[in-house]
């Protein structure tokens, strides 16, 4: 399962867990899975047509994406907020 | 008597008192435009506005008189080749080379007018930089808005960039080089930040008094540096906050710097409903609180990067305004503050005329 970082405010949403380990052979499905698991973070990475939203980052093992790219189990994901959503 | 030039999201506003107060307001340009930025050229006496309609796009304008006619210039605009279009002019700066201005603009580019504003010529060599694919915008787009010149060597400049870092030339424009040393982006995931392009610079300033020290205000953090912005020290410590937008230095004292910390990038705001400048008297080992005339309550209020200024005097006159639109001074480099206006609109730059 791919390692997915979180810092606030997703990381309170997700019960004060800093970093959680998700099901997911994509972003999108491991963003999928973080939904399911942490319900309050609903709509908060992607929004209602299942994009990124454009003032969050997400990195793949450092590496900012806004692409559905292939996720591996040992694989580590970031997910931040964006300096441009200020 | 002391002119203040007052950029707000609803004109530009003209006061004039003492400097030690009350002003007034002798005139309101631009009306319902925002103005983004002011100046007067110290050399020629000429003002220029930095002026963007939500209609009309922007464009820099010029007065003999900021109480009397505004004229239009040519730009700055981008040549077609460029494909981009300018969206907001962040900053005029007058050049080391007589009648040469230099203007930063969103998307980040650096343009030079020969005649005194009236004509703007993009420089090509930043534009062109191989790396700009890359570059991240901040929240207020990708901007070029700090421009800061080597006193006395028109050859060198040194810009900043949010969020693509610090720039410096060497040979006039012609060429251009990374001065990032030490600046660390705690917003990009730990392994990523040695090499990482997205650095948020939102101020930086160049010490006249000792050309080689710049002090820079980060999104995440406040830095010094003694070498001319090649390489940078934290010097964010006793702090409440390393995020904030504006950063001033006494002209006549490298050791002397001003913020304005806000609580942090997720909230940006004086922390605690408390409005306090703090300056640093020993080049950023450490900080005092300076409250006295500011609101200590209740007071949520965010001042920008271009907000912040002072007069060059002795003893240093600042001031600086919120998007609140409440606009502060002090006579007494910071020791106690008095309001200078009240009820603006949303301040987006001071700067003494």
């Amino acid at each position: 399962m791919a390692l997915v970082k979180l810092r606030a405010p997703l990381k309170d949403l997700a019960g004060g867990r800093s970093e959680v380990r998700l099901q997911g052979a994509s972003l999108t499905e491991v963003l999928r899975a973080l939904e399911r698991e942490h319900p309050r973070t609903a709509g908060w990475v992607l929004d209602e047509r299942g994009g990124i939203r454009p003032h969050v980052g997400v990195f793949v093992n450092g590496e900012r994406t806004k692409e559905d790219v292939p996720v591996g189990p040992d694989d580590r994901l970031y997910v931040l907020p964006s300096i441009s959503g200020g | 008597m002391t002119e203040l030039l007052i950029g707000t999201r609803k004109g530009l506003f003209v006061l004039r008192g003492d400097r030690s107060g009350p002003f007034e307001i002798v005139h309101r340009a631009f009306e319902g435009v925002t103005v983004e930025y002011a100046i007067r050229d110290p050399r020629s006496g000429l003002y220029l506005a930095s002026v963007t309609s939500g209609h009309f796009g922007p464009r820099v304008w010029t007065a003999n008189d900021p109480t009397g006619k505004w004229e239009q210039t040519a730009g700055p605009a981008f040549p077609e080749d460029a494909g981009a279009t300018v969206e907001r002019i962040w900053v005029v700066t007058p050049a080391e080379e007589d009648g040469v201005l230099w203007a930063g603009v969103a998307p980040a580019a650096l343009f030079r007018s020969e005649d005194g504003g009236e004509t703007w010529e993009l420089n090509r060599a930043l534009w062109d930089r191989p790396e700009r694919p890359r570059w991240q915008p901040g929240a207020g787009g990708l901007a070029l808005h700090s421009i800061c010149p080597m006193p006395g060597d028109p050859d060198r400049l040194t810009l900043a960039i949010s969020a693509a870092g610090i720039w410096h030339t060497d040979d006039r424009g012609k060429s251009w080089r990374k001065g990032n040393t030490g600046l660390v982006p705690l917003y990009i995931p730990e392994e990523s930040r040695a090499t990482s392009e997205d650095l948020c610079v939102h101020n930086v300033h160049r010490s006249p008094a000792r050309p080689e020290r710049l002090m820079l205000q980060f999104h995440t953090g406040v830095y010094r540096s003694d070498d001319g912005g090649d390489t940078w020290t934290d010097i964010g410590e006793g702090l409440p906050s390393t995020f904030g937008f504006p950063m001033a230095i006494d002209p006549a004292d490298p050791d002397s710097g001003y913020v304005i910390p806000l609580v942090a990038d997720l909230d940006r705001v004086t922390p605690g409903g408390s409005l306090r400048v703090y300056v640093t008297r020993d080049a950023g080992k450490s900080w005092t609180a300076r409250t006295h005339g500011l609101p200590q309550r209740d007071a949520y209020m965010t001042v920008l990067r271009q907000a912040f200024t002072h007069d060059g005097g002795t003893p240093l006159c600042l001031y600086f305004g919120a998007t609140s639109g409440a606009v502060f001074g002090s006579v007494d480099a910071g020791a106690t503050w008095f309001t200078v206006a009240e009820r603006l609109a949303p301040v987006t730059a001071v700067r003494v005329a």
